[in-house]
């Protein structure tokens, strides 16, 4: 029943959004809004549900698996669905995240609007089916059916040059999925399993580990591919021209969700199933990390357009979590987690605010925008806490996953240089952060310049909706994260802890369970 | 003595049981019934009997292909000794047979909507293809060189026709000249070959020679036991370069911009899929039959081309603008792809199933494409640019999405049915260890994403002024409604097609 439900979280989204694409309803007609709804509100709706049904075992481990052949049996590919607890917060991450982008696309005023909301479904779908899968076949599959949506939104409904940048993104991207599908059959060749399923593979490996040079090999082909998918300097070019470029829902799905997609497939399968590859490439892990953080930092500090300063930090936010994946800990695997849902909520938030802000000052450049606080009271006060959030202000879901990186990068000695220069990150993102608040808030700007009275154009009721669930998502992760690292430590520690590390563990995780409360 | 002779006759003779053969008789006997239309009606009815010659071509083959399948335990006996062994079945020629019967119907439908668009004769055309079709399948078939270069034989003057059949159109006969010299040439290479191998394994002094060197099961016996020998190499190498011309593989290569370009969209939509099919099918068959013993020889070569044609057809295609171009210097890579299965079929039997898949969804891709040509409006197709498409999809979303479809799945994008013969291919090459061509397959794939999306990008851009809508028929919807319906099924569930292997 409640792996039926599962199903349909990735159906249900699918279907209604191909009949919106088929199907061309009267104008004037709503009934596109009312299906548009229904389809992102029941991955919401599941995701939620089966976050109460998941039993909290001893063992960890899948739960509500569901298994459906589809012909490849012979390659040992099934449909094989399942949540762990490291996926269920992605889950639920993408179900939230959809339900808020598609709800905003509601509004949006775009051409072809039923176009763009069945897109926006199709992609959601994908989604939640990525980080439903069990077989590693489907969990690529799944990523492509919600990556292609996203092409054709920027190409139709972009913005400046979206033709070339749609373009390179694809090349960019394709190439990145691309080497991550050759190092998933790799990884299946050369294990031996019976079938592309995460669980037969990680047995497979247990029984029979790799050698060595084969693990690396294998490890780059993983680390690169999926890499370039999460913008890893240097290959995060892509990144801020294609958000930039991108409708707002697209970006919020994309840039909120879709990306994890590769920092996920490092946390649940690359590392735990190679470790040894993974420590011969740590170096790489923890300087392109630092790259990501500083040098991108840097480039992010003197973006004057607001949507390229949002895309530039979320690039150099993903390089907290190769760091928090390059400490091989329980600790660190866990705030990578932590700091990839936070992360997902807060740049969707992000960009939602961004387009509002943009439909009241007309420009993106911050230096002609100023005085949203008399505009707009409400925005301004959603847009100050988001930003807060995002540069990691306690009490918000960012600060709680950084801060646990840090702190699992500290345990280990030979790292604490490495602490140093990441440091230098959060002061790069107050710089940026509380400047565009002083920027956009404050001061006034160039359109209302001169007029005396200011026309109130506060947030509407189809804005602060959305807007009201991704900052209610993040603040109830900040003040209870115990809600998914309960749920979560289990499966952590069956894959990241060995058992001399476990013994290691307990003691830090006291201390974490103290930090939380 | 006598007696002995006689013996043998008759035993060959009953090997002779023609009813195997029904179907690609049947397909000559329909080709001769339009060309008796043409000569017995009346010039008065001629517009009625033109739309009556395509139905009856249509219906004809539908019906063989129904007759194939429903009878298949008595078309297709698979070990049977047959034709005093010129003809050897089994389920992997089976299925290949279908395979060209559907490959002409769609050739058929191309052609009914081109021929009448440029007035041309049609009951010449659809005859031709009728006639090119039984050659395919006879090809595939055949178990012994003579049979197998008649057929070839059968399949190429067809094309030589076919290719310059647009007689007013100056582009097509230089296709046409360029395809009957370069045609003429690769078969001299095939036959010299063939020649070389038969001569050769016929010397008594060399080990288990044979009088049956056009036989493909004792040639295999005699090149296992001289696998050393050069004029064995050399014969078989350009036996390979032969069927090489008509895939379309690296050296060979040349004549396929001018004559996809010139050539009769529908020709060319045939050369595409079916030459290039049976160019596949005849290679697998020839390196896991007679050439087994040489695949330390082979290999290597073989892979050189396999690499050179990958990257040689997705680079030239990715600055070309005229569409018929382009979509001939792709499939050259897309025979580079294929050829990658082939290279893998030496080790891993099971790499049919993946050429197999790989062909039927190059099939579907490709006829989407080329019927979205032929949808065009404007005459000479040979001059047809990207830019042409711009703004498709807001024209005639159903247009739009047969091209976003049809270039989605030959650049295999999932969820197409494209991305799983991709994926199949390079699955079969990880267990055959291809490292090196699977590298430079990425290249190739990622290069194929460059002008693929660039061509789709186009189709998606908007109005620009107010250009009238294109029109496409009720008929034409269903029958390309259903083959996208039919690529994104593939791709969901590829258990349908894979399930008959």
């Amino acid at each position: 029943m409640d792996s039926q439900l599962l199903f349909s979280a990735i159906w249900v989204p699918f279907i209604f959004g191909s009949s919106l694409a088929l199907f061309s309803s009267k104008k004037g007609s709503n009934a596109y809004k009312w299906i548009s709804l229904a389809g992102s509100l029941w991955p919401f709706l599941v995701a939620w549900y089966l976050f109460f049904q998941f039993e909290d075992g001893l063992q960890g481990g899948y739960q509500f698996e569901f298994l459906q052949s589809t012909g490849l049996d012979s390659l040992g590919i099934y449909l094989h669905l399942g949540l762990n607890g490291i996926s269920l917060p992605l889950f639920i991450l993408a179900g939230t995240v959809g339900l808020a982008a598609v709800f905003y696309a509601l509004h949006s005023h775009a051409d072809r609007i039923q176009l763009y909301l069945s897109l926006l479904l199709i992609m959601l779908s994908g989604l939640m089916g990525t980080f439903a899968s069990i077989d590693l076949f489907f969990f690529y599959f799944f990523h492509e059916f919600a990556l292609i949506p996203s092409f054709i939104m920027i190409m139709i409904w972009g913005g400046v040059a979206r033709y070339a940048i749609a373009l390179e993104m694809t090349i960019y991207l394709t190439l990145g999925a691309l080497l991550s599908l050759v190092g998933l059959i790799a990884l299946y060749q050369q294990s031996g399993a019976d079938s592309f399923s995460m669980l037969a593979l990680s047995n497979a490996l247990a029984e029979r580990p790799l050698i060595e040079t084969i693990e690396s090999n294998i490890f780059a082909l993983l680390f690169f591919g999926l890499g370039i998918l999460v913008s890893l300097f240097p290959f995060h070019s892509w990144a801020p021209k294609g958000y930039s470029a991108a409708p707002s829902s697209a970006a919020m799905l994309h840039a909120g969700v879709l990306k994890k997609f590769g920092l996920y497939g490092l946390l649940q399968i690359a590392i735990p199933l190679l470790p040894v590859g993974a420590l011969t490439w740590s170096p790489w892990l923890i300087a392109l990390g630092l790259c990501n953080i500083v040098i991108i930092g840097m480039v992010t500090l003197a973006q004057k357009d607001l949507k390229q300063m949002i895309s530039y930090s979320s690039v150099m936010h993903m390089g907290y979590a190769f760091l928090g994946l390059a400490t091989f800990s329980v600790l660190g695997a866990g705030g990578v987690l932590l700091l990839l849902v936070a992360h997902g909520l807060s740049v969707a938030l992000l960009f939602l605010l961004s387009t509002s802000i943009y439909k009241r000052f007309a420009t993106f450049d911050m230096n002609e925008m100023g005085g949203l606080g008399k505009i707009a009271p409400n925005l301004s006060v959603f847009y100050v806490l988001a930003i807060m959030a995002s540069i990691g202000l306690p009490g918000f879901a960012n600060f709680l996953g950084e801060f646990v990186i840090f702190a699992a990068i500290a345990e280990q000695e030979s790292l604490r240089w490495v602490l140093f220069v990441s440091a230098l990150g959060i002061i790069i993102s107050a710089i940026y952060g509380l400047r565009s608040i002083g920027n956009v808030v404050f001061g006034t700007s160039e359109k209302y310049k001169g007029e005396e009275e200011f026309h109130s154009n506060d947030m509407k009721l189809f804005e602060k909706l959305p807007a009201m669930l991704l900052l209610g998502s993040l603040m109830i992760i900040g003040i209870f994260p115990k809600l998914f690292t309960d749920k979560a430590n289990r499966d952590l520690m069956h894959l990241y802890g060995n058992q001399e590390m476990v013994l290691e563990e307990t003691s830090q995780l006291d201390e974490y369970q103290d930090l939380k409360d | 003595m006598t007696n002995g002779i006689t013996n043998l006759l008759q035993e060959l003779s009953l090997s002779n049981q023609w009813i195997v053969l029904l179907p690609e008789i049947s397909l000559a006997l329909l080709a001769l019934v339009l060309l008796g239309l043409d000569l017995f009606g009346k010039a008065s009815m001629q517009a009625i009997l033109d739309e009556f010659k395509f139905k009856i071509s249509l219906m004809g083959q539908i019906a063989i292909l129904a007759l194939l399948l429903i009878g298949r335990d008595s078309f297709n006996q698979a070990g049977t000794f047959l034709f005093g062994g010129l003809v050897e079945q089994s389920d992997q020629t089976f299925l290949m047979r279908c395979f060209f019967i559907l490959g002409s119907i769609f050739v058929t439908v191309l052609a009914s909507r081109f021929l009448s668009k440029a007035n041309l004769p049609k009951a010449e055309y659809y005859h031709l293809c009728l006639l090119a079709c039984a050659g395919f399948m006879l090809l595939v078939q055949s178990a012994q060189f003579v049979l197998f270069f008649v057929s070839l034989e059968l399949v190429t003057i067809a094309f030589y026709i076919l290719v310059a059949f647009n007689r007013s159109n100056a582009l097509s006969l230089e296709a046409g000249l360029k395809y009957l010299t370069l045609g003429a040439l690769s078969s001299a290479f095939l036959l010299f070959g063939i020649v070389l191998l038969y001569g050769i394994s016929g010397n008594p002094n060399l080990e288990g020679y044979t009088t049956l060197g056009f036989q493909f099961g004792h040639l295999q016996e005699f090149i296992h036991l001289n696998a050393d020998n050069p004029i064995v190499r050399v014969g078989a190498l350009m036996v390979i370069a032969g069927i090489c011309f008509k895939l379309g593989a690296f050296p060979f290569q040349i004549w396929i911009p001018d004559v996809y370009q010139g050539a009769p969209t529908p020709t060319t939509a045939f050369l595409a899929t079916s030459s290039k099919a049976a160019g596949v099918f005849v290679l697998i068959q020839l390196l896991q039959g007679p050439f087994l013993a040489l695949n330390g020889f082979l290999i290597p070569i073989l892979s050189l081309i396999c690499m050179i044609t990958i990257l040689y057809g997705n680079i030239a295609a990715s600055g070309q603008s005229n569409v018929k171009r382009l979509l001939g210097l792709s499939g050259i890579s897309h025979a580079g792809y294929l050829l990658m299965g082939i290279i893998a079929s030496f080790t891993i039997p099971e790499s049919f199933v993946a050429v197999f898949f790989y062909l039927c969804l190059y099939l579907l891709s490709s006829f989407l494409v080329f019927g979205l040509l032929v949808q065009f409006n404007q005459e000479e197709e040979d001059q047809l640019e990207i830019s042409a498409f711009r703004s498709l999809f807001s024209k005639n979303a159903f247009l739009g999405t047969m091209g976003i479809i049809g270039l989605g799945s030959l650049a295999g994008i999932p969820p197409l049915g494209g991305f799983i013969g991709k994926l199949l291919l390079l699955n079969v090459a990880f267990q055959a260890e291809l490292y090196w061509l699977i590298g430079v397959a990425l290249v190739g794939i990622v290069i194929s994403i460059y002008y693929y999306f660039g061509w789709i990008r186009e189709m998606l851009k908007e109005q620009e002024s107010e250009e009238q809508a294109i029109a496409i028929s009720f008929e034409s919807r269903i029958i390309y409604g259903f083959i996208i319906a039919l690529i994104v099924v593939l791709g969901l569930i590829p258990g349908i097609l894979i399930s008959l292997l």
